[in-house]
């Protein structure tokens, strides 16, 4: 065998700082996963982990209403307060705003995402795409502000019907009971076109990407097997493109549930739950009231995303 | 999808759809259309005469500015307080197997799931119990909590394409544990991050809700048309900010995806 | 001589799993070693700790005399060529051989040298410019070697590098590996779990079971002398003869191998064994025929060349064979 030296096998330590560093870490993992997750979870943790629990502990206390001071007693009396019939009318019309919007919102996404996923090909695929993506990140305030534009006395909306000669229909409408008004603008139903303009393409993508999974296939052979397309819409479309409305639904719902922007600028002076926050944390200075009011979206949607799960929803998501 | 199946969609649906993508674009064409109209004191449609003069107007308007740079700022810091700790979690979920990482990224996605409204709340109280005054620096707080999710998302689908046998291969050809961060991890995160990034900075340059419970007197871009909306004073000047903010917010979003084209899609459904 | 790699007793245990169980292994300097086995037998775990990505739960390895255990990956001399070839997507094909050498501080002009020439050894000359994906897979493995040689590794470990490729490319690249081993001199550690590709690459080969080393030898030991049942079952379509059947055979009672084409139907002669059977089934391979025989109640293969006459279904046969191809075998 030659005598020459042959390179080690086994390296020594590299004598620079990183070298040291990277052994030492390579040696404890744990180190360095700490060192990941420290700060972020610190952050998340400590800064709004500890606000929400405080936030969530007032609900406990009460306010005194002599002084307007917080009484920092253990007391349910506060929940107590959100039973009143006033408070309660809020709770009620806002979850029956997110309910109705949802649906609608499903009803339009539905042929939107259905056309993106199974006809949309090549350029049209990207097109579809930035369509939807680009009104969902646009502006939140320039999106309600563009519908104030819209829903205006002298407006767009009312200068179409006038050029159909339809008048009387929106006349009609706004003269109905609950959903009508003065004008669309200060009216339920201004509010939710809003809010359906504005969380409807939430529902889209999941709706979108349960129908990918669903094999092309399928249909045709609902088809072949002389399904009506009502039929194969009834029982094989809908039942997979399910869990994606779910999904999507989660978002449209909680969205509108805490949403206290739109109902101040369009709709009437009856307040939803946001708005009945705001006012309470605000105005009233009642901390307590406004804590156990964020508490109800809370629940709710810790309800919802529970039945959602059980209909198996996040795969879709 | 199969090639035998007939390309053309039936009318009905071709309707619905281009009818919802219409519903969807309409209103966003009108606020270009209104930055150009002459009328001053109401919202009149069609306009009666087109003209440029507001745009002066605007570019002249000190508050404008005040309001714009502000946001920039924030928008700025934010995302660069984002982009760290959303990679560090990244980072840490998809590198080691470890127990908790479902707690992790529900604990990620927190903020933004719940509404904007008590996340708002929370801190504004928090703050004030903790004698914290409001400034610069709380609204800076608020939007990073929130923007770490944007990041976290995209750079999470990324990292998932790096681990295991590449960075092995790595380390087996002799490169430490940062060198194959900065050789391996970081050019094929990159454009993950950087996408990540401009969704993080377009999140915070329009956020409303969580603005109005941490700003103080202050005001960002946002909540300056906020007010314009709630008690509107010069309505061609806030038409013409809508415009720019609709643009400014557009950019940030083409650019991520066209850096996350091919792969992974953007995370759209974080916001 | 040190040995090239050393186990002493070796165990990975992951949970309750023991993918590696109390493993003692020499591979000698220079040599090809195989490790063959089936799925999950700890054959790649056996690989991973001795690049380094793996500790071991017990016992001692090292790599060329020198201890190994706490040793990361990237100070040992040891290259692997991974399974998916784990190229670098983001880097031509230039960078990625060149990877090493540049983290090793190596000037440009020197490692783009080396990178071209392990290129030209790899039969790629001129392919430095492409991407990984613009190759095709038999092209990325030979990448992923050139890679790996470009470090001039002590050890270089190699797991089912051949397994993505079809059969023609595979048997071309068997001996294409086998050369540049020869005349590299490296040692080579071969995972793979198809016997054919370790009988006729391998200097020696260890059959794994379980986590554990089922027998250790060189390619002939192991075809013709399996040790164990498993082995005989895993390497050739080995008969095994009952302790039973041997103990009538007047050999000691102990299971035995016994290979198809070592067997004669019909003529046996006086030092020959002997066992009457009933035919059963029999099939047209080519150069042989396949009989298989049942004696009372053991099934065993016969290979009978084609020259020979072939007995129908449901004769009645002897079987002939020598003393001397009954392999006892120690019952796992
Ligand atoms: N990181 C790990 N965690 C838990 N169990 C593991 C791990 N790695 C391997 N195992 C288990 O150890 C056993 C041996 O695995 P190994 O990958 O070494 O098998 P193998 O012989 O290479 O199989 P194959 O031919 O399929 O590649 C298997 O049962 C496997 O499930
Ligand atoms: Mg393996």
């Amino acid at each position: 065998m030659s005598a020459l030296v042959t390179p080690a096998t086994i390296l020594p330590n590299r004598p620079s700082l990183t070298g040291r560093l990277s052994d030492f870490l390579w040696k404890h993992p744990h180190v360095l996963l700490a060192i990941l997750l420290g700060p972020p979870v610190l952050w998340l943790g400590i800064i709004y982990l500890g606000s929400l629990f405080a936030l969530l502990l007032q609900s406990f206390f009460s306010i005194d209403d002599f002084s307007g001071l917080i009484n920092y007693e253990f007391t349910f009396a506060t929940y107590m307060q959100l039973l009143s019939d006033a408070n309660f009318d809020i709770i009620v019309r806002t979850v029956t705003m997110a309910a109705v919007v949802t649906i609608f919102s499903a009803l339009i996404a539905f042929p939107i995402a259905y056309y993106a996923a199974r006809y949309a090909k090549g350029k049209w695929k990207a097109v579809f795409y930035l369509g939807i993506m680009l009104p969902l990140w646009s502006s939140y305030l320039v999106k309600i502000y563009a519908w104030k534009l819209i829903l205006a006395k002298e407006g767009i909306l009312t200068w179409a019907f006038t050029k159909l000669h339809l008048l009387w229909l929106l006349d009609g409408w706004l003269s109905l009971p609950i959903i009508g008004g003065n004008s669309l603008s200060v009216s339920y139903t201004g509010t939710f076109l809003v809010f359906v303009y504005v969380w409807m393409p939430f529902m889209i993508l999941p709706i979108q990407a349960a129908l990918e999974r669903v094999p092309g296939n399928l249909i045709e052979a609902s088809s072949d097997l002389g399904g009506t397309p009502q039929q194969t819409f009834r029982h094989v479309l809908f039942p997979l493109a399910l869990p994606g409305i779910v999904a999507g639904s989660i978002f449209t719902f909680s969205l509108t549930l805490g949403d206290y922007i739109i109902p101040q600028i369009v709709g009437s002076s009856r307040l939803f739950i946001g708005q009945a926050v705001y006012a309470q944390q605000g105005t009233a200075g009642n901390i307590p009231l406004a804590a156990a009011f964020t508490v109800v979206p809370i629940v709710i949607m810790g309800l919802y995303l529970w039945m959602a799960k059980r209909m198996g929803a996040f795969d879709a998501l | 999808m199969r090639s035998d199946r007939s390309a053309s969609a039936p009318l009905g649906l071709k309707i619905a759809a281009i009818g919802g993508l219409a519903f969807l674009h309409i209103p966003i064409l009108l606020i270009f259309l209104y930055a150009f109209t002459t009328e001053e004191k109401s919202y009149q449609f069609p306009p009666p005469g087109l003209t440029l003069q507001w745009f002066a107007v605007t570019w002249n308007r000190p508050d404008v500015w005040a309001a714009l740079t502000l946001s920039v700022k924030v928008a700025t810091i934010a995302t660069a307080i984002a982009l760290v700790l959303g990679t560090l979690c990244a980072a840490a979920v998809s590198q080691t197997r470890f127990f908790g990482r479902e707690t992790i990224s529900l604990l990620v996605i927190l903020p933004i799931a719940l509404p904007g409204i008590i996340t708002g709340i929370a801190l504004r109280s928090a703050f004030s119990f903790a004698d914290i005054p409001f400034s610069f620096w709380t609204i800076v707080l608020g939007h990073a909590t929130f923007c770490i999710v944007v990041v976290y998302n995209n750079a999470v689908a990324r990292f998932r394409r790096v681990s295991g046998s590449l960075i092995e291969a790595s380390m087996d050809l002799g490169a430490d544990g940062f060198q194959t961060f900065r050789h391996i991890i970081l050019p094929n995160i990159g454009t993950a991050l950087l996408a990540g990034g401009m969704l993080a900075f377009a999140l915070s340059f329009d956020e409303v809700i969580v603005t109005t419970f941490t700003g103080g007197q202050q005001s960002t871009l946002p909540i300056w048309m906020l007010e314009e909306l709630i008690r509107p004073r010069q309505r061609p000047v806030t038409n013409v900010v809508a415009m720019v903010v609709m643009l400014v917010t557009f950019l940030p979003i083409l650019a991520a995806y066209y850096l996350t084209r091919d792969g992974d899609q953007i995370a759209g459904a974080g916001k | 001589m040190t040995a090239a790699v050393l186990f002493e007793n070796v165990s990975r245990h992951f949970g309750a799993v023991k993918a590696v169980d109390a493993v003692d292994l020499e591979i000698a300097a220079g040599e090809f070693f195989a490790m063959l086995g089936p799925s999950g037998s700890g054959k790649t775990t056996c690989l991973r700790l001795m690049a380094g990505f793996e500790q071991p739960t017990g016992g001692h390895i090292e790599i060329f005399g020198e201890t190994a255990e706490g040793v990361p990956p990237y100070r040992r001399s040891v290259n692997t060529v991974f399974q998916d070839y784990a190229l670098f997507p983001h880097l031509s094909i230039l960078d990625n051989v060149a990877y090493g050498l540049m983290v090793k501080g190596i000037g440009k002009e020197e490692r783009r040298k080396a990178a071209e020439d392990a290129l030209a050894m790899v039969k790629l000359p001129g392919y430095g410019q492409r991407r990984p994906g613009q190759l095709s897979g038999g092209q990325r493995q030979r990448v992923a070697l050139a890679r790996a040689l470009v470090n001039k590794p002590k050890v270089l470990l190699l797991d089912e590098p051949l397994g993505a490729l079809d059969l023609k490319l595979r048997e071309q690249m068997q001996e294409e590996l086998k050369t540049l081993q020869k005349s590299l001199g490296i040692t080579f550690v071969f995972v793979t779990h198809d016997q054919g590709e370790a009988l006729s690459m391998a200097d020696r080969i260890a059959v794994f079971n379980d986590g554990k080393i089922q027998q250790l030898g060189t390619p002939e030991d192991i075809y013709k002398r399996p040790q164990t049942r498993f082995v005989a079952d895993f390497v050739g379509s080995s008969n095994v003869l009952s302790s039973a059947t041997c103990a009538r055979l007047g050999v000691p009672a102990k299971a035995a191998s016994l290979r198809p084409e070592a067997i004669a139907i019909g003529t046996s002669w006086a030092e020959q064994l002997s066992l009457p059977g009933t035919v059963t089934a029999r099939s047209f391979l080519g150069a042989t025929n396949r009989v298989s025989v049942d004696c009372s109640g053991e099934k065993i293969i016969v290979a009978s060349p084609a020259a020979m006459p072939v007995p129908d279904i449901g004769a009645e046969v002897q079987l002939a064979f020598s003393r001397n191809d009954l392999h006892l075998m120690e019952e796992a």
